[in-house]
Order: C-alpha cells, then structure tokens, then sequence
C-alpha cells in the first residue's frame, strides 16, 4: 500500500509538470522552435530531425537501464546470473553498427545541411535584397543601410518575404549577433566582415541579442528586428531621413564610445564609406 | 617597489568584502587550530613534506572539496541574481561583479574541482592498481601538487587583492587584451592557469611513466583495469594539450605585458587564433575530466553487478579512440565564426563520430549488469544518475555538432544546459561514485549509506530541476551571461532553476552530514578486511587503509579481475620472509618550489619585476639543490614491515 502511494505521487508529479510545462510553452515564445524565416524554419527542422534520430538509441538506453537495474536487482532470484559472462560479438558489433548507421546518417543531414545553412550564402529570391552593415559597438548595435543612407542604433527594420543581407562587424570586443526567429547567429569581431542572409515570412517584431560576453554592458545589447511590409518600411526610411542627428566619422567616434542600455536611435548616414572605414581601420599599415 | 600595487587593490564592495573577511577568518581559525593542538610538526613532516602518493592523492581531493564549495557559492550567487534581476529590477550584482563570479565559477570549477578530484582520485588509486610502492616520480608527484595548490590559491587571492578577471572562463581575446582590459583581473588568469598547468603536465609525464613501467609482475597492458587505461588515455591527452594551453596564455601574457601584437585585433593579430588554440586543449581537457569518471564507472559498474566487466577489449578501444578523436574536433566550439561549410561539417562530423565509441561504453556497462546481481549501493546509484544525465547531455551535445542546429543553440543557455548535463552528470557523479566506493579504503571504514543515497536524490533531482529548464531557456533566445534579460516570460523558469540549485545545496549538505557521521560511527563501520564491497583489483587485496608501502609483497597477475580470480582460486598464502623495502624520502622542495611559484606569478601581475626575479631564482635553486642531495630514498627494515603486517593479521 504504501509502495502504490508512493508511485501514484511519482507519477501525479511527473503529469503535473508536463501539464505545467505544456501551459508554460503555450504561453511564452519558443523563439527558436517557432521560426519566422526560411532559415529559422529550416534549423528548426534541422533540430527536430536531428534529435527524433537521436532518440532511437537514446530510448533503449533508458529503457534498458532501468529494466536490467530492476530485473537483476540481487534479490530477484529468479533472474540468471552469469558471473563470467563478458563477451558476445552479435551484441557487441550491434551496439558498434546502427549507432554508427544512425551516425552515418545524421553526417549526411550534417554535412548537406552546412552547406545549405552556411550564412555566406546568398538567398535565391525575385526581390531584390536590403543590405544592412551591422556594427557591433560597446554596448550597442550599429545598423548602417548604405543604399538608404540612413543608419540606426538597436533597431533595425525591414520588408518581409525580401532577403536581408548584413554584413557584420565589431569595433568593440567580439560579439555574436543572434535573432532567434529569423535563424542562427555568426560572430560580430573587429577587423572582420562576416556575411549572414536572412529573410522574415512574417511581419513582427522579433527579439535580437548579442550572444557573446563582450564586456559590462553586454546584457543591455538587444534590439528589435521588425519584419513589415514594403510600403511601411519606404515610410520607416523617409521618417528617419528626417533626423535630426547625422553619421558622419566624427559623430560615429562619439557614438563609439562605451555606452549601455541605449535606447533606439536613428541618423540620416553622411558617410557611405563608414563601415569600410571601421574595417579598415585595424588593417595593418600598407608598406 | 611594489609596481602597480597600490590601496586600491585592497578596496571592494560589501559583497565582496564579506567574502574576504570569511576567507580570513577561515584561514586564522585554521591557523588557530593547529597552534591550539600543536600539529604544525605533524602537518609539516606528515603531510606538506610527503611523497606518499596516497596523502597527496587526499590532499588534493580536500583542496578540491574547499574549491568546490567556493564554486556552488558563485553558482548560487548567479541563480541569486538570475531569478530577480529581469526588467526594471537589476538584481543585487553589478554586471561588472556579475561577470567576474561567472568567471569564477567556471575557473575553479574545471581547474581546480573537476582537475583536482581526478587527479586525487587517480594519484590514490592508480599506484594501487597496478601493484605498486608509489609512483615512478614521487617527489615531482609532490611538486606537482603545490603547483596545482599554488595555482588554486593564487585565482582566489585576485578576490582579496585587486580584481577576479570578467571575461569568461575561456578569456578571450580582445575582450581579454589590455585594451579592453587592462586590470589585473586577467593576469591573475593567466599566472594562475601557467602555475597549476605546469602542475598538470608534470603529473601527467609521472603517470604515464608510472603505468608504462611500473606494472607489477604479469599485468600485461591488456590485464590493466579499466581505470588504469582511462588514465593512461587521460595523461596522453594531458601531455598532448596542456603545452597548447601553456603556450597560449603565455602569447597572451606576451601580448598584454610587452605589446606583441599576436592576439590583437590590429596589426595582424588574430583573436581568432586564440580561440583556436584555446579550445586545441579545450576540448582534450573535456575528455582529461571524462575519462577517469568513464574509468571509475568501469570499476563500479562490475564489482556492484558482481559480474566480470563486458566487453574489455571494446572498452579499451573506445577509450583509445575517443583519446584520438579529442584533438580533432576543437572547432565545433565556434561553428559561428564562419568557417567554410567544408570545413564547419567535418568538424561536425567527428564530433558526432565521438558519440560511437561513447555509446558503446554505456551499452558495455548496461551488459555488465545483464545477468548480474546488482547491489544498490549509493556508487550504484551515482552510476543510474549517471547514465540518464549523460545520456540525455550527450544527445544535445550531437545536436549541437550540427553546424545548421548548432547556429541557433550556440552560446545560449542550452549550451550551459548541455555542459553541465555532461560534466555534473559525468565527471562530478563519477567522482562521487568513486568516493563512496573507495572510501573505506581510502580510512578504513564506510559511509554511511542511508545518508549518501539522501545526497544523491538531493542531487539528482535538484540537477535536473537546475538544469532542465536551462534547454527550454535556449530555444526560447536566453543567452549565456545574462546579469540582467528584459523577458518577463523567462524568470518562472529561472526560479525553478534556482530552487533547484538549492536542492543542490541540501544535498551538499547531506554529503556533510554523511561524513561526520560516518566518523563518528567509524568503530561499528570499519572495514577490517580491507575488502569491504568483494572487490576486483589489487587496491582491495591490501588493508585498509593501505600501509604506506601499499603491499608487503609484489603482487604477481595472471589474468584481469586478478584479486577476484585469487579469492575463486582460494591460493593458500605462502609464508615468505618479509624484505626491506625501497622508499622514497619526504621532501620539502616541492612545497618550497610552490610556494616561490606563488610570489614569482604575484610579482609579475603587478609588476613588480625584482620580485619575480628574485622568486625566479629561488625555485631554480632549491631545483638545484634537490639535484645535490644525496639520500633520496630509504630502506624500510624487514622487521618493521613484519610488525606493521602482523599488525593487520590480528
């Protein structure tokens, strides 16, 4: 009697939490397993497929543990008991083979997947793409739009069903930029341009973080990355093109300088070359 | 005089200060102590001075368990200030303080808990294991330690004087540049990791010789228990990695005291490169903590199963081939820098192949309890944790080897999730397994049984409680390091995260309690055998505790499992007459040389050159005056070996 109490509140535990949990995912943004983008979908799939393989070893195992653990428990004297017993090779090539057939199928999936995922590449679309230079700073996000000649700070916005390209960049201490919905993140380092391509199914405002340790601010570097359609976003150009405040090398040098929590800003861009000029600037000296 | 040391170093907040202030009162309590009951000679010649690889092996788990509970403070701390600190309250940390205790806990946790307690573990029993006096190098066995203890006390003094660095555990570069960071915090790093690393290698050359050439009398390499492979693949990996790591800091030191450039965003420097480096002995370092965990589960596993180990000749290769798979996969640690597909998936592609010979291990294991006759002892039980935890972390761990999956997981919490799920799930389990299992050897009586599997569900439930909610924190955008998120929707599972440390901790506790009571009932738990559990090995054919010169006789192996072949066999015990035995002499150098390594790195990280100079040359001249000694060793005489073995017969 007390054994079956004991298991009926191992249980009610167990279907509580899952209950609690169900509700919990309901009602919070599962940002990564609720994509917003081709890419996002795609790792997301990537993921589930990746972890279903996985299980078909992964479950055995935990069957199995706690199976033998209760059948050869040592009072169970009806269970066989082979002291000797250390070696059978139908078992052991078994538990050397499908793992290894589950393995070779998941470099498969790995190694198409890289290739498919790898942010460098372009996405094929009929629209053509917005450009945004992305330039991580202490402790804020930098985003140039050189074709629109405007630049903002924490904020970026952007036509949905178009693809954005953003070329990254740090003048700060390495950063990763990251927006979950949208897809996986890249480095944002000093003296580099690293390429990544996205493109937003949805209109929204989606959640991007810094997601590398750049130094005290670091926890305030977020910003909104808001998917709208194209008429908006013309509209959202014009409105910042009337800014009062201007990007030119000698106020980027102020914007530059350590800050944290910054609220979002925006800048008619005075210098198209800023973000070569940043790059360049830790290029060593031409001879 | 004192370079760059001035009253500032000394000036903190509260928080801190209040840790200074336990730290010190520790320590005088300490000292008070052992004036009190005049044991400083006892310390002295017993202990500090020893070459005894069995006192080494217990000092390194005490220093281990001291640093372990600084890192559970840090830890708690961190949950502290996650569960509060979302939206418009801040929490209670600064995020500069923040930074700085995330730091710690990773530094002393890897360094020094994880290092430390398999290196302990390994320093007790791998001698015993394979029939021997010592180790091959006892005295460098002894130096060795202090250098670990140097470097250990030295991270934790950055706390009192000057700063603890805030850039990661992992202290990459820019961030960790003298541009960006030009305080002492870093340097402490730096001296700290080339301090206890020396250490490292040190032992990691005296256990291979140790396994290579000291093996008794017929135990082939193919006869060696598990464990001995898993440290010998352990110190092949050490001796292989940890030059890397040597190296790496000591271009960073370059880099931030002479302006090298090597590291530097400018001028042709590449932090890149570090991270590169850096994770060339990262990753070995993950499998240095794993596989002796791996080595203690494969002496566990079989003694509680009473079953012979499956699959010895499949646990062998997979060992080996995990060893050889380590230095090939670095890379998956920044799939995000934006390497070419080509080479992100082959970097992928052998990290998921390490999941093989991992699997295979597990699957050895649960057929060694096939056809067994399990006995539920709390070494046991760490082992079942062990096998769901691992398990379930080392499937996210394949997740996270594909690049694509691995773009949207990386640097987030479920990265923490799947770290931790491996290393408390592996190495730290592994560890308690092994120290409720070789206890009784290690003091001559056993752990209290009911209150080791009280600590074990506190564990255990609080780790998955702690942990658990870390995966779903991932997907949904938490990043690593947060002191503070805007996301109100996170902080439930942030306080389930913390009440799970907490549990944590109660169980921490538990294992406290284990202990003094075990003490104090240590008359009715003795274990006057010296084979309380049936054991296997040869650890368990001598008493416990082991005698000082471990065996009277050298003991000859046949077959693996060679105590549990000689208890079947019933061999009648020859008398033979009892011989002299060759010891190794007690030394003070290695204390001295750890010591003056302490001033040396203090010297350098504030500047103070004449110092480091003058402690530079200190330890090259105890060096060398250890060389001009002449009496390294003894001869323990026939008859005191004769007392001490009747001793045990009785």
């Amino acid at each position: 009697m007390k054994k079956i109490i004991k298991y009926l509140a191992i249980v009610l535990f167990l279907v509580a939490t899952a209950a609690v949990t169900y509700i919990y995912i309901q009602n919070n943004t599962i940002a990564v397993l609720e994509p917003k983008g081709m890419i996002a979908e795609k790792e997301s799939n990537l993921i589930i497929t990746a972890s279903l393989l996985m299980l078909i070893v992964v479950v055995p195992v935990l069957i199995l543990t706690w199976f033998f653990a209760w059948r050869y428990r040592e009072g169970n004297v009806k269970a066989l008991h082979t002291p000797d017993w250390e070696h059978n090779t139908i078992a052991e090539v078994c538990w050397w083979g499908i793992p290894l057939v589950i393995i070779g199928i998941l470099a498969i999936i790995t190694w198409r997947s890289t290739h498919d995922l790898n942010p460098f590449n372009p996405i094929v679309s009929d629209k053509k793409a917005v450009k945004i230079q992305v330039v991580a700073l202490q402790w804020k996000w930098l985003f140039i739009y050189p074709e629109q000649g405007i630049a903002t700070v924490n904020f970026i916005q952007f036509p949905v069903d178009t693809p954005v390209n953003f070329e990254i960049t740090a003048d700060a201490p390495m950063n990763s930029f990251w927006i979950p919905q949208l897809g996986g993140m890249i480095y944002a380092m000093p003296a580099m341009r690293s390429k990544l391509h996205l493109i937003a199914s949805e209109m929204g405002d989606f959640r991007g973080v810094s997601a590398n340790l750049s130094g005290t601010g670091f926890a305030g570097m977020t910003f909104v990355a808001k998917s709208s359609s194209l008429a908006d976003f013309e509209e959202w150009v014009q409105t910042v093109k009337q800014s009062k405040s201007q990007l030119t090398t000698e106020s980027y040098k102020q914007l530059s300088l350590p800050s944290q929590n910054n609220p979002v800003a925006s800048y008619i861009l005075l210098d198209n070359n800023l973000f070569d000029e940043i790059l360049m600037k830790y290029m060593p000296p031409a001879q | 005089m004192f370079g760059r040391l001035t009253i500032e170093a000394f000036q903190h907040d509260m928080i801190e200060y209040m840790a200074d202030v336990s730290m010190l009162l520790g320590a005088v309590l300490v000292i008070g102590l052992l004036t009190y009951l005049k044991r400083w000679k006892w310390l002295w010649t017993e202990w500090l001075t020893t070459v005894d690889h069995k006192k080494i092996g217990i000092m390194y788990i005490i220093f281990s368990t001291l640093m372990l509970l600084k890192g559970l403070v840090d830890a708690a701390m961190m949950r502290a200030q996650q569960m509060m600190a979302v939206g418009q309250s801040m929490g209670y940390l600064e995020p500069d303080h923040y930074q700085q205790i995330f730091t710690a806990h990773g530094v002393t946790m890897i360094f020094f808990v994880g290092m430390g307690y398999m290196f302990g573990i390994i320093n007790y029993m791998l001698p015993l294991q394979i029939g021997a006096r010592d180790v091959a190098f006892p005295y460098l066995n002894n130096l060795s330690f202090w250098l670990f203890v140097s470097g250990g006390l030295f991270i934790i003094t950055s706390l009192v004087i000057g700063e603890y660095a805030g850039t990661g555990w992992s202290c990459y570069p820019p961030l960790s540049g003298i541009k960006y960071n030009p305080g002492v915090g870093v340097d402490y790093w730096l001296w700290s990791v080339q301090i206890s690393g020396a250490g490292t290698m040190l032992s990691g050359i005296n256990f291979l010789v140790t396994i290579l050439k000291m093996r008794c009398p017929g135990m082939t390499l193919m006869k060696m228990p598990v464990f001995v492979w898993s440290v010998l693949a352990t110190v092949i990996l050490v001796i292989f990695a940890f030059p890397i790591l040597t190296a790496t800091a000591a271009m960073l030191t370059t880099d931030r005291l002479l302006d090298t450039k090597i590291f530097t965003e400018d001028f042709g420097g590449s932090p890149m490169m570090y991270i590169n480096l850096f994770w060339a002995w990262g990753h070995p370092e993950v499998y240095i903590l794993i596989l002796p965990a791996f080595g203690i589960f494969s002496e566990v596993v079989p003694v509680f199963s009473q079953k012979r180990l499956f699959g010895y000749t499949s646990m062998v290769w997979a060992i080996l081939a995990i060893t050889f798979l380590a230095f090939v996969v670095w890379l998956h640690h920044f799939f995000t820098m934006g390497a070419g597909a080509n080479v992100n998936a082959f970097f992928g592609i052998m990290t998921m192949i390490i999941a093989l010979p991992t699997g295979v291990k597990v699957f050895n294991w649960l057929f060694t309890m096939f056809r067994g006759k399990i006995k539920f002892t709390t070494p046991m039980y760490w082992f079942l944790g062990f096998v769901v935890t691992f398990t379930l972390g080392g499937m996210a761990g394949v997740l996270m080897a594909i690049p694509g999956a691995d773009f949207q997981v990386h640097n987030s919490l479920f990265l923490i999730a799947h770290f931790h799920f491996v290393i408390i799930g592996g190495v730290v389990f592994g560890f308690f397994a092994g120290y409720s299992y070789w206890f009784p050897k290690i003091f001559g009586f056993t752990l209290n049984e009911k209150l080791g599997k009280y600590a074990f569900w506190f564990w255990l439930i609080g780790f998955l409680m702690a942990f658990t909610p870390l995966y779903l924190l991932g997907f949904m955008g938490a990043t690593r390091r947060l002191d503070h998120y805007n996301v109100p929707g996170w902080q439930p599972l942030f306080i389930v995260a913390g009440i799970g440390a907490a549990l944590v901790l109660v169980g921490v506790g538990f294992q406290m309690l284990q202990l003094l009571v075990s003490i104090k009932d240590r008359k009715q738990n003795a274990d006057l055998t010296g084979d309380p559990w049936n054991g296997r090995n040869l650890e368990w054919s001598t008493s416990s505790p082991p005698p000082f010169y471990n065996f009277a006789f050298t003991p000859h192996v046949h077959s693996r499992d060679p105590f549990w072949v000689a208890k079947k066999g019933k061999q009648i015990e020859e008398k033979r007459a009892y011989h002299p035995l060759h010891m190794p002499k007690n030394t003070g150098t290695g204390f001295y040389i750890g010591a003056l390594s302490f001033v040396f790195g203090f010297a350098l990280v504030w500047y103070m050159f004449w110092l480091a100079l003058l402690s530079a040359v200190g330890m090259v001249a105890f060096s060398l005056a250890r060389l001009f000694e002449k009496e390294h060793e003894y001869y323990v005489p026939a008859a005191e070996v004769a007392k001490i073995e009747m001793g045990r017969s009785e």
